[in-house]
């Protein structure tokens, strides 16, 4: 058995490491938190062009064919460079949706230009300030046009497209593609936590838009799940980046005499960052077992990566803060870059209750949950 | 990505599975125990019975070539790869068979005599180690040192080619039905710490050596307090060059870290039906949203480490060593077993304190999860180890290193 990446697979993550480590992602997380710029263009065309908008995407539609599995380490890698760069979004979750879409037409005008990277989507659902359940969706959908106000969309003000959840009669919500500079289209950026990673409110009055599915709740379900395998892998690299910020300052920092990292309080600590990250890395190879052999175990495997990787991620970058002592709350060290990426991650495609409610909810169907 | 096996480990597999059914009773749940007939509702009473079927079971596995895998085939072993050691425990854990004797012996008194003992030792004492015929107890911790191991002070002193020993060891498992243990003990007071140990094994039927129970707050009594006056051990006997008991110290303890698994007793399985089952504030239990996020809490536990596992596998499927993710096994299983069988209690409220069929597993593990959090390396010194040994973190600054180990303060003083 081989319950691991591939050769090819690590040698891949190898390289978006590299890439990234070049580029120093992390100070280009700064300089878009602190500046103008919704997100770093420079870095943004660098992935592009090492193909990896193109990764899950078919050839037959200007992609390179390979699957999730890919998918998951570059993932891992984006997070442990807090990469200012609209990836999950435009990736994870746009491409996705439209990849797992039947609409032949849609696929062949939008999958190349994914590829590509000449435009870029997002998914926007949430409208209020609790993630939506099915009753929840208010945004109404009625002969090609959709009307109403999605709330905190990610990568909002910067995509082309929107995929966007939409009632479509009956009581069914179905899922919409909307081309983001149409008419009826209202844009408000707003000021956030992270803003190494742009949002935006988006507000539609009878604007144009594409049917994917009119009756899409299951779809949506599924591709929330796919892509928290994908946020998983994210999150645990963002973990990981900051248990060895928080091992390596122990190490180099002295007090009473002797490296903090000598004392049990402070080893104790990062054992604990430690094993919340070999769990959570664990499930989500788990996930990415399941998302990329499309299995019936997803809904199960997606929530527990999901859960253990939003915990993991939580706990290494505040503990990192700790151990860096009061060093680590100024804004000029990195530590804050990471806790408040960690809070993004947690809140986009929906929160930790959620999760653990979804979880539970799947084990509950599934019957045999061990 | 997968966890297929490969056509060897798939043929072995094959093998193991069809020698077990032929032999074997398979369970039909996984939860399911191989009880002794005898045992049924004697309690306590039981124990030699499981132990009479357990080394039947043992001597049977042994005598068709299944006892030891991973041992040379002269000691009684079967030469097999470690995969296949993991695929024979994989599928035996399918079916209803005893165990639990021999653990100490096989995992830990073995490796070490097969470093360091004779040839002629290693001949005459490790086929019947694999058999089962022999059981072996590991003689280490002592009142005054328990995580600080050598801190010990009972004491060997060389007189001609016997050494004479007195002192006291403390937990050590099965010490009441061991033919034979391994004991480090102190030849050397007035070297520093680890310098002045010396390591044995020895006969528990020889004279001096007198074995009293531990009754554990469980009511059992698995451990033993080992007395020892004037015990003489031969100095063939001796396992490692005199002062030099820590070293071969350190290949028994880490190979304890491997042999120390999962926590037995409730798991997520059992708290998930039982907020099934549990009436909380007019509804079951399970609809209440505190009660989910516990057990989603505790079923991504229990799932990280499963997983965990199987990376190690893979790792041993792909012919590489396992990482040191094994390390987090204990600390997590303990901690959530103690967890779970609290909250359980927690959810059949005042009920919950009466012992009946249903209450008796959470409270026998609550009870239970104390001593496995101390035992085979407490929550502490684990994480010492996953900081110093995985992470490179550095050691502690001692107070006890290069002072000769009669001025060094020890044990309790209070």
């Amino acid at each position: 058995m081989n319950f691991n990446f591939s050769e090819d697979q690590l040698l891949m993550k190898e390289e978006v490491k590299k890439l990234l480590d070049k580029e120093n992602s992390v100070k280009r997380n700064r300089n878009v938190l602190e500046g103008e710029e919704k997100f770093d263009k420079e870095l943004w065309n660098q992935l592009v062009q090492m193909g990896l908008t193109a990764t899950t995407i078919p050839e037959e539609y200007g992609g390179i064919g390979m699957g999730f599995l890919e998918l998951c380490v570059i993932a891992e890698e984006l997070g442990r460079g807090i990469a200012p760069v609209p990836f999950s979004s435009s990736v994870y979750l746009a491409t996705t949706a439209i990849l797992n879409s039947s609409n032949e037409d849609i696929k062949k005008e939008f999958l190349p230009k994914l590829a590509s990277g000449e435009i870029i989507g997002t998914f926007a659902h949430s409208e209020k300030t609790t993630f939506p359940s099915e009753s929840g969706i208010s945004v109404a959908a009625k002969s090609g046009k959709i009307t109403g106000k999605k709330v905190a969309v990610p990568d909002g003000d910067i995509a082309n497209f929107s995929l966007v959840s939409a009632t479509s009669g009956k009581n069914k919500i179905g899922l919409y593609l909307v081309d983001l500079s149409a008419d009826g289209v209202e844009i408000d950026s707003l000021e956030t936590f992270d803003p190494s990673r742009s949002h935006a409110d988006i507000s539609f009055k009878n604007t144009p838009a594409q049917e994917l599915s009119a009756d899409a709740w299951e779809d949506i379900e599924k591709l929330l799940d796919q892509s928290a395998v994908l946020f998983a892998f994210e999150q645990v690299g963002g973990a990981e980046a900051a248990m060895n910020q928080a091992k390596d300052y122990a190490m180099g920092r002295y007090a009473f005499g002797r490296a903090i990292a000598s004392f049990q309080a402070i080893k104790h600590k990062v054992a604990d960052m430690y094993i919340s990250l070999q769990l959570a890395r664990s499930n989500c190879y788990y996930g990415a077992w399941a998302l990329s052999n499309d299995a019936p175990e997803l809904p199960t495997a997606a929530a527990t990566a999901r859960v253990s990787a939003t915990k993991a991620f939580y706990e290494c970058s505040k503990e990192n803060i700790q151990t860096h002592g009061g060093m680590g709350a100024t804004w000029e060290f990195d530590c804050h870059l990471f806790y408040r990426r960690a809070r993004l991650l947690s809140s986009n495609i929906g929160s930790q209750g959620i999760w653990k409610d979804k979880l539970i909810t799947s084990l509950e169907k599934s019957n045999s949950p061990t | 990505m997968d966890f297929n096996d490969t056509k060897d480990e798939a043929k072995f597999r094959d093998e193991v599975s069809s020698w077990l059914s032929a032999n074997a009773d398979k369970k039909e749940h996984a939860k399911d125990i191989y009880r002794p007939a005898e045992m049924s509702g004697e309690g306590e009473s039981g124990e030699s019975s499981a132990l009479k079927d357990a080394k039947a079971w043992q001597a049977k596995k042994y005598d068709a070539g299944w006892a030891c895998l991973h041992w040379p085939k002269d000691y009684g072993g079967r030469d097999a790869a470690p995969m296949e050691r993991v695929i024979w425990g994989q599928e035996e854990s399918k079916f209803k068979v005893p165990g639990g004797f021999f653990e100490i012996g096989q995992g830990m008194a073995g490796p070490v005599l097969m470093l360091y003992a004779t040839e002629e030792q290693k001949k005459r004492y490790l086929p019947p180690m694999a058999k089962g015929e022999e059981i072996w107890c590991q003689l280490f911790s002592e009142p005054g040192a328990g995580s600080d191991l050598a801190g010990i002070k009972t004491k060997a002193e060389l007189d001609g080619d016997t050494w004479t020993i007195n002192g006291q060891k403390v937990w050590t498992s099965g010490a009441h039905y061991s033919d034979y243990g391994i004991i480090v003990t102190r030849s050397d007071f007035s070297a520093p710490k680890h310098k002045g140990l010396t390591y044995f094994f020895l006969d528990m039927k020889s004279p001096g050596v007198e074995v009293r129970p531990i009754k554990q707050i469980t009511g059992g009594a698995n451990f033993n307090e080992v007395y020892f006056t004037d015990v003489k051990i031969p100095d063939s006997q001796r396992l490692g060059e005199i002062g030099d008991g820590w070293k071969v110290s350190l290949t028994t303890l880490m190979n304890e870290r491997l042999a120390v698994g999962d926590a037995s007793g409730v798991d997520f399985q059992e708290i998930f039906e039982l907020a099934k089952d549990q009436d909380f504030n007019g509804d079951t239990a399970i609809s209440n949203g505190a009660v989910r996020e516990k057990l989603a809490d505790w079923y991504c536990e229990q799932s990280g480490l499963k997983y965990t596992k199987m990376r190690n596998i893979s790792a041993l499927s792909q012919g590489s060593t396992p990482g040191p993710e094994a390390s987090i096994t204990k600390i997590v299983s303990a901690n959530k077993l103690q967890d779970i069988a609290n909250y359980g209690m927690d959810l059949m409220d005042n009920a919950s304190i009466a012992r009946d069929e249903e209450t008796a597993i959470f409270q026998g593990s609550l009870l239970g999860a104390p001593l496995i959090r101390i035992a085979g390396g407490t929550d502490e010194v684990l994480k010492n180890i996953i900081a110093e040994q995985v992470l490179g973190m550095p050691q502690d600054i001692r107070v006890d290193k290069n002072v000769p180990f009669n001025e060094i303060p020890t044990g309790s003083k209070n």
